[in-house]
C-alpha cells in the first residue's frame, strides 16, 4: 500500500513538473549559416541559469525549413514561439507585438528602429523583433589564385563585365573548373539587377513589370552560364525556387569568384582556414550603380505563442546591448543595434582575412542603391525573387528563351498578386 | 496415483488460466447477440467492418473531400473557412493550354512539364522495372549458389529510406562523386551526370528502380514458387523448350502476380518524389520535376505557393491514377476470363 502511494505521488509530481515546464517553455526555430547556433545555445544556457522558470528549447533547422515549412505552420496558427526569419515583411501579420511584453519599448525603438518596418505590417508601429544581423550581398575572390596568375584583383569601380573577363583569365591560367558562381537565389541576383537600373516597385507599390535593368543583368547572367564563366550547376541543379549556395565550391578552391554575402564570412574563415587567401570585394558595378542587396535575418516573436511574457523576457535578453555585442563578435555578424555599432566591435577571430572582409562589406554598404534599400521592407520582394530564380534557371537549362522567361516572370508575379489580393 | 495428482493439478491450473480469458472473451457476447438480433446477419458484417471503414474514412476519404474543397478555393489563407470560393477556376488555370503537347503554351506550364516528365518516367521506369524484376525473380527461383544471400541483396534497398537512397546516389553521381572518380582512375572522360538532362533522367529511373525492384521481385518470386512443379515436369516430358515453357506456363500462371506488380509499380511511379527530389531537386531546369514535386512546390515550398492550385493538380493526378488502375483491373479480368474459356 505504501509502495502504491509512493508510486502515485511520484506520478503526480512528474505530471506537475511536466506541466510547469510546458508553462515556461519557449521554443526558438533557428537556422545557421555558420557558428551562430552554438553561440545562441551558449547564450540561452546562461539565460536559463538566471531564469530557471523558463525553459528555452532551440530547434536547429535548415534554412529551407524556415523558408518552406514555417510559413505553413504560421498560416495554420501554430509554429514556434520565436523564429529566425529572412522573409520578414511578407509574414509580418504573424508576428507578436512585443510592446506590452518588453521592459523598455523605447530601448527597442531607439536601437532597432531603423529596421522595424522590415518586420511589421505597413502602417503599424509594433515591435515584433530585431535583426540578428544586417547583411549585404557581395563577392569574394580567391586571392591566392589571382596572385598565382599574376593578375590584379579588380577595384571597387570594376563592372560585372570586367570582373567576368578577369576571373575567366585567372581560371584558365590556374586550371580552376569554374571562374565564378552566384548562389541560386532571387535575392542574390537582385543587387546586380539594381546595379543595371532595375526597379521592382511600381508606382502603386505593387510589383512593376520586368524592366530593362533586369533584362540587362539576367541576359548577361544567362550568357555567362552558357559560356561556363558562371558555374551552371548552381542554378540548373534544381527546379522552382529552391535555394542553393555555391559556398562549398569556393571553399574547395573550385571557384575564382563567389557572389554571396557577408553572412558567409564565418563559414569561409572556419572552413578555408589557411588553405588559401580570400578577400571580400563588394559588388561589381552595372550601368546604374555598384549595389549589393541589403537584408538580414530577424528574430521575431510569433503571435500564436502561449507564453508571451516569457517570450518577452527571452527577447529582452537577446536584444540587450551586451548580448548583441557578444553574439555579433563571436558570429562575425554586423549587428543592427545602434548603440552597439556606436560602441564599436572587436570581432573574435584569429583570421586576419575576417576583419578585412568585414571592413570590405562595411565599405561596400556605402554604395547600396536606394532601390535596394527599399526591398527588405517590401511585401512583394519574395514573390519577385521567386519568379526571377525559377524562370532564369529555365533559360540557363535551355527550356525557355529570355523573352519567354520575362513574360513568364511577369505572369507568375501577376498570378501571385491576384491570388493574394482575392 | 502420483500421475493422477499431477494431471489434476495441471487441469486446475488450466481452468484457472482459462477462466479470466473466457470471461473477457465472453464480455462482448451478449451485446453482439443483441446487435445481431436487431440488425440481422448483415448488421454483423457492418459491425466487423466498421473499425476499418472508420480509419479509411478519417484518413483517406475525409482528406480527399477536404482536398476537393481546397481545389475550389483561392487566396493566401490556409484555413478553408478563410479562403475564397472560386469554383473551377484553379482547374481552368491548370487546363488552359493552346497546345497540350507544348507545355510552354499552357498558362500553368510547370504542371504540364511535370505531367509530361511523369508520363515518360512512368512508361520507361515501369516497363524496365517489371522486366528486370521478372528476370531477377526467374534467376533467384533457380537453384543457384547462395540463393538466400542474393535474395537479401536485391531486397535490401527496399528497407532504406528514400532520402538515404537519394543521398547515396547523389554522392556517387555528383561532379566530384565516386563514379567520376572511378572514371578518372580508368582514364575515361568524366560526366556531369546530374546536370545533363538525359543523364539526370536516366539516373532518376535507375535510382528508383534500384530502390524498389526488390519488393516487386519478391512478389514475382512468390508467384513463381506457387506454380506447381508437375506442370514443368509434364512439359519437359513432352519435350517443350524453355522459351515455350516460359510463354505458355510461367507467364500465364504468373498473371495475377504480374498484374499486382504492374498496378503497384504504376501507382508508385506516378507518385515518384522523395528520392528523385533529393537526387536532382527536379533539375537540370525542370527535366526531372515530376507531378508530386510540382504539387509540393506549388502548395508548400515555393515563394509563389498556391494551395488551391496544388490541390486541383493533385485531384487531377488522382483521377488519372484511378483511371489507369481501373483499366488494368479490367484488362486483368478479361485475361482471367479468356484463360478460363481456354
Amino acid at each position: 500500500m505504501t509502495k502504491a502511494k509512493t508510486l502515485l505521488a511520484t506520478l503526480a509530481f512528474g505530471l506537475l513538473a511536466t506541466t510547469t515546464a510546458l508553462a515556461g517553455e519557449v521554443r526558438i526555430m533557428w537556422y545557421s549559416d555558420g557558428v551562430e547556433g552554438e553561440v545562441l545555445q551558449d547564450l540561452m544556457d546562461r539565460f536559463m541559469v538566471d531564469n530557471p522558470d523558463i525553459d528555452v528549447i532551440i530547434d536547429n533547422v535548415s534554412y529551407s525549413t524556415v523558408r518552406e515549412q514555417l510559413p505553413v505552420q504560421l498560416e495554420a496558427g501554430s509554429g514556434p514561439d520565436i523564429a529566425r526569419v529572412t522573409d520578414l515583411k511578407a509574414q509580418s501579420e504573424h508576428w507578436l507585438d512585443l510592446t506590452p511584453y518588453v521592459e523598455d519599448a523605447d530601448y527597442w525603438r531607439d536601437n532597432f528602429g531603423d529596421q522595424a518596418d522590415w518586420m511589421r505590417p505597413d502602417g503599424s508601429d509594433a515591435i515584433t523583433g530585431f535583426m540578428t544581423q544586417i547583411t549585404l550581398t557581395g563577392g569574394y575572390a580567391n586571392k591566392t589564385l589571382f596572385d598565382q596568375a599574376g593578375i590584379e584583383i579588380p577595384g571597387p569601380e570594376a563592372t560585372w563585365d570586367e570582373w567576368m573577363e578577369i576571373v575567366q583569365q585567372v581560371a584558365t591560367s590556374q586550371q580552376v573548373p569554374f571562374p565564378a558562381a552566384m548562389d541560386r537565389s532571387g535575392h542574390r541576383i537582385s543587387g546586380p539587377n539594381i546595379s543595371f537600373g532595375a526597379n521592382y516597385v511600381g508606382a502603386d507599390g505593387l510589383p512593376a513589370p520586368i524592366d530593362d535593368g533586369v533584362k540587362a543583368m539576367v541576359s548577361r547572367f544567362v550568357e555567362w552560364n552558357a559560356q561556363g564563366i558562371m558555374n551552371p550547376e548552381v542554378w540548373v541543379s534544381a527546379s522552382g525556387t529552391t535555394y542553393r549556395a555555391a559556398a562549398d565550391d569556393f571553399i574547395n578552391g573550385q571557384l575564382v569568384y563567389y557572389y554571396s554575402g557577408n553572412w558567409q564570412i564565418s563559414n569561409l574563415s572556419t572552413k578555408i582556414g589557411d588553405t588559401f587567401d580570400w578577400v571580400a570585394t563588394g559588388s561589381p558595378c552595372g550601368t546604374a550603380a555598384c549595389s549589393g542587396m541589403p537584408g538580414g535575418a530577424g528574430l521575431v516573436a510569433v503571435k500564436y505563442t502561449k507564453n508571451p511574457e516569457d517570450v518577452g523576457k527571452v527577447m529582452d535578453y537577446l536584444a540587450s546591448a551586451e548580448v548583441v555585442k557578444e553574439f555579433s563578435e563571436r558570429t562575425l555578424f554586423i549587428p543592427a543595434h545602434r548603440g552597439v555599432i556606436a560602441q564599436g566591435l572587436q570581432f573574435q577571430s584569429d583570421d586576419p582575412q575576417v576583419n578585412a572582409a568585414l571592413s570590405g562589406f562595411v565599405a561596400a554598404s556605402a554604395s547600396t542603391d536606394p532601390n535596394a534599400l527599399f526591398l527588405p521592407g517590401w511585401k512583394w520582394a519574395g514573390t519577385y525573387y521567386g519568379a526571377l530564380v525559377s524562370r532564369t534557371s529555365q533559360v540557363i537549362a535551355g527550356e525557355l528563351t529570355l523573352e519567354e522567361a520575362y513574360e513568364r516572370m511577369d505572369a507568375d508575379i501577376a498570378a501571385k498578386v491576384a491570388e493574394i489580393s482575392r | 496415483m502420483g500421475n493422477n495428482a499431477m494431471d489434476g493439478a495441471k487441469k486446475m491450473i488450466g481452468v484457472a488460466v482459462a477462466a479470466p480469458v473466457k470471461f473477457v472473451m465472453g464480455l462482448p457476447d451478449a451485446p453482439l447477440r443483441l446487435w445481431q438480433r436487431l440488425t440481422g446477419i448483415n448488421g454483423m458484417a457492418v459491425f466487423f467492418l466498421a473499425p476499418n471503414m472508420i480509419v479509411f474514412g478519417v484518413f483517406v476519404l475525409l482528406p480527399l473531400f477536404i482536398n476537393v474543397a481546397y481545389s475550389m478555393t483561392g487566396g493566401a489563407a490556409l484555413f478553408l473557412d478563410n479562403r475564397v470560393f472560386v469554383g473551377a477556376e484553379q482547374y481552368e488555370r491548370l487546363l488552359s493550354c493552346e497546345n497540350f503537347a507544348d507545355p510552354n503554351s499552357c498558362v500553368e506550364d510547370g504542371f504540364w512539364i511535370a505531367a509530361r516528365n511523369t508520363l515518360f518516367f512512368v512508361i520507361i521506369q515501369v516497363s524496365a522495372m517489371i522486366a528486370v524484376s521478372l528476370i531477377t525473380a526467374l534467376i533467384l527461383n533457380r537453384a543457384i549458389r547462395g540463393r538466400s544471400f542474393w535474395r537479401s541483396v536485391f531486397f535490401f534497398p527496399v528497407l532504406l529510406s528514400p532520402v538515404v537512397v537519394g543521398l547515396i546516389w547523389k554522392w556517387i553521381l555528383q561532379r566530384q562523386g565516386l563514379l567520376n572518380y572511378l572514371l578518372f582512375q580508368f582514364g575515361i572522360e568524366q560526366q556531369v551526370w546530374l546536370i545533363d538532362r538525359f543523364w539526370a533522367f536516366a539516373a532518376a529511373i535507375l535510382v528508383s528502380m534500384w530502390a524498389h525492384m526488390g519488393f516487386y521481385t519478391l512478389i514475382l518470386l512468390a508467384g513463381l514458387q506457387a506454380i506447381p512443379r508437375d506442370l514443368y515436369e509434364a512439359a519437359e516430358m513432352d519435350g517443350t523448350g524453355p522459351n515455350r515453357t516460359f510463354w505458355r506456363i510461367t507467364l500465364p500462371l504468373l498473371g495475377p502476380n504480374l498484374l499486382v506488380v504492374i498496378v503497384l509499380a504504376l501507382i508508385r511511379a506516378v507518385q515518384i518524389f522523395d528520392e528523385v527530389y533529393v537526387l536532382t531537386g527536379g533539375g537540370p531546369g525542370t527535366a526531372t520535376m515530376y507531378l508530386t514535386q510540382y504539387i509540393y512546390e506549388v502548395g508548400f515550398a515555393s515563394a509563389l505557393r498556391n494551395p488551391g492550385l496544388a490541390s486541383a493538380a493533385s485531384i487531377l493526378m488522382g483521377g488519372v491514377l484511378v483511371i489507369l488502375t481501373l483499366l488494368q483491373l479490367l484488362a486483368g479480368r478479361r485475361g482471367e476470363k479468356k484463360a478460363e474459356r481456354e
